[in-house]
């Protein structure tokens, strides 16, 4: 991990010395244990700052939208999707970044990981050769870190960026994954089964938005949720209005959703918010054939349609 | 219906695009075809103009059911209108499903402006679905 961090330094420096862009958003050492945090760099020598590991889990493609300067970003492969994304949707220009490109052995869930200590704080953390560290007062723990990767990680199939520019290291394997044998296993169960289950996880919804705030896809100025006039959905807690935003969450975001899990992680109250975005990114490949984040050349599924398109679905069609 | 039994009626939202469907419930009216009075009919410009929040928002405010209707496919009177709305349809009605809301709370159909008749079985049929789910609890806000 630490020579991907010497080869990302490498690359930053050789951008902003010969002046290829202005600004560089990659990850720096966070101030906790298991968290690396997003940096943002404009001199060469605050390269030193940039380092990569298993915990540089936001989506930086968050931080993309409306800067006029030109870009440098440090993306690994679902943060590269949500670039490919909001170019499409004229978010960004492709010429207005260079996309830095990590293959991604997963990063780890840190939720996952400190379930294993009973609530004994982690004061230092390691990584080296699939191993975890982690280490406390008068305790030392070593973890598989294959075993605590984020769901989202262990379900992906594009470990290695599908666009980029400049990449760093080599390109890791990819994975054959039963990507939606959880969406099976979800479906197989009684409506009511279902409804209990979703509504269960939506009525821990404080309504933060703090999964919309950290969604690389949801950049509109004014959110459905902000909006008065008129207002979608009321703003309570009330499970009603929490389950309708949920709904609408996830559909605005239907053909759209690159599956970083970067709204889950930010969830405070550890609402279930893949089980919902998942259904869609599942529903839109089977019906439409059609992945976020993978082609620049193939307009989103809710922007197109075929004449022949599946209509199985209405009365009597 | 089911009076005997029960005195309850659903009621229905339905939201039918100006140019066809709601043509076809006109055209029902006119021809003195008799259909179920449980819909209350929402006349929208398109099928393309429906917002999946209107449909979450009738469900949220008391409806038991929702029927969306527009132009058969290659009818739609701004061309593609009923195209770009099925794509959503089949979405949000899998959704809601997936989410444990009943099937057949929301449903879809197209009703050209000379299906009178059809509007009318199409209605019926829906009433007597949805009737037979019983009263919609799940998003209702209370
Ligand atoms: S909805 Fe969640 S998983 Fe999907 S792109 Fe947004 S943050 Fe990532
Ligand atoms: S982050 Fe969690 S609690 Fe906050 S709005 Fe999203 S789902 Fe609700
Ligand atoms: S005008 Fe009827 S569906 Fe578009």
């Amino acid at each position: 991990m630490s020579e991907l961090s010497g080869q990302i330094r490498e690359a930053v420096r050789k951008l902003l010395r010969q002046k290829e862009v202005d600004l560089v958003i990659g990850f720096e050492a966070g101030t906790l244990p298991l968290h690396s945090t997003p940096c943002f760099i404009r001199e060469q020598q605050e390269a030193e700052r940039l380092i990569w590991n298993s915990f540089c889990d936001n989506n930086l493609a968050k931080y993309l939208g409306k800067r006029q300067e030109k870009i440098a970003i440090i993306a690994k492969s679902c943060d590269a999707r949500a670039i490919v994304e909001l170019i499409k949707e004229k978010q960004i220009s492709r010429e207005q970044v260079v996309i830095v490109g990590v293959p991604c052995h997963g990063m780890i869930d840190r939720r996952r990981a400190e379930a294993e200590l009973e609530g004994k704080e982690i004061l230092e953390a390691e990584e080296n050769d699939g191993e975890l560290t982690l280490k406390g007062n008068g305790f030392t723990k070593v973890l598989k870190r294959s075993d605590y990767l984020c769901y989202g990680c262990e379900v992906c199939f594009h470990r290695n960026p599908v666009i980029y520019d400049i990449l760093i290291g080599d390109g890791v394997a990819e994975k054959a994954t039963d990507q939606y044998s959880d969406i099976a296993e979800f479906e197989a169960k009684s409506t009511e089964e279902r409804w209990r289950y979703i509504s269960d996880q939506v009525s821990k919804c404080i309504r933060c938005y703090a999964c919309r705030n950290a969604c690389p896809l949801c950049y509109c100025r004014e959110c459905f949720v902000d909006n008065t006039h008129p207002q979608w959905t009321g703003k309570t807690t009330d499970i009603s209005d929490t389950m309708i935003f949920h709904l609408m969450r996830a559909f605005h975001l239907a053909g759209r959703c690159v599956g970083c899990g970067a709204c889950e992680r930010a969830c405070p109250m550890k609402v279930d918010i893949r089980k919902l975005n998942r259904k869609l990114v599942s529903d839109v490949k089977v019906l439409f054939d059609y992945e976020a984040g993978i082609s620049l050349d193939r307009t989103a599924p809710l922007a197109t349609f075929k004449p022949d398109d599946p209509e199985g679905f209405m009365l009597n069609p | 219906m089911k009076r005997e039994t029960n005195d309850w009626e659903p009621k229905i939202v339905a939201f039918l695009c100006n140019w066809c469907s709601y043509a076809g419930a006109d055209l029902a009216g006119v021809s003195r075809i008799q259909y179920p009075t449980n819909i209350r009919i929402i006349r929208v410009p398109c099928s393309g103009r429906i917002n999946p929040f209107f449909i979450l928002s009738s469900l949220q405010h008391g409806a038991d059911g929702v029927l969306v209707c527009g132009c058969h496919p290659g009818d739609c009177h701004y061309l593609t209108g009923n195209y770009n709305a099925r794509r959503k349809f089949a979405l949000l009605q899998s959704l809601l499903e997936y989410a444990g809301v009943e099937k057949g709370r929301v449903q879809f159909s197209w009703v050209s402006a000379a299906e009178g008749g059809r509007f009318a079985e199409l209605v019926a049929g829906v009433t007597e679905s949805i009737q037979a789910l019983g009263p919609a609890e799940k998003l209702v806000k209370r």
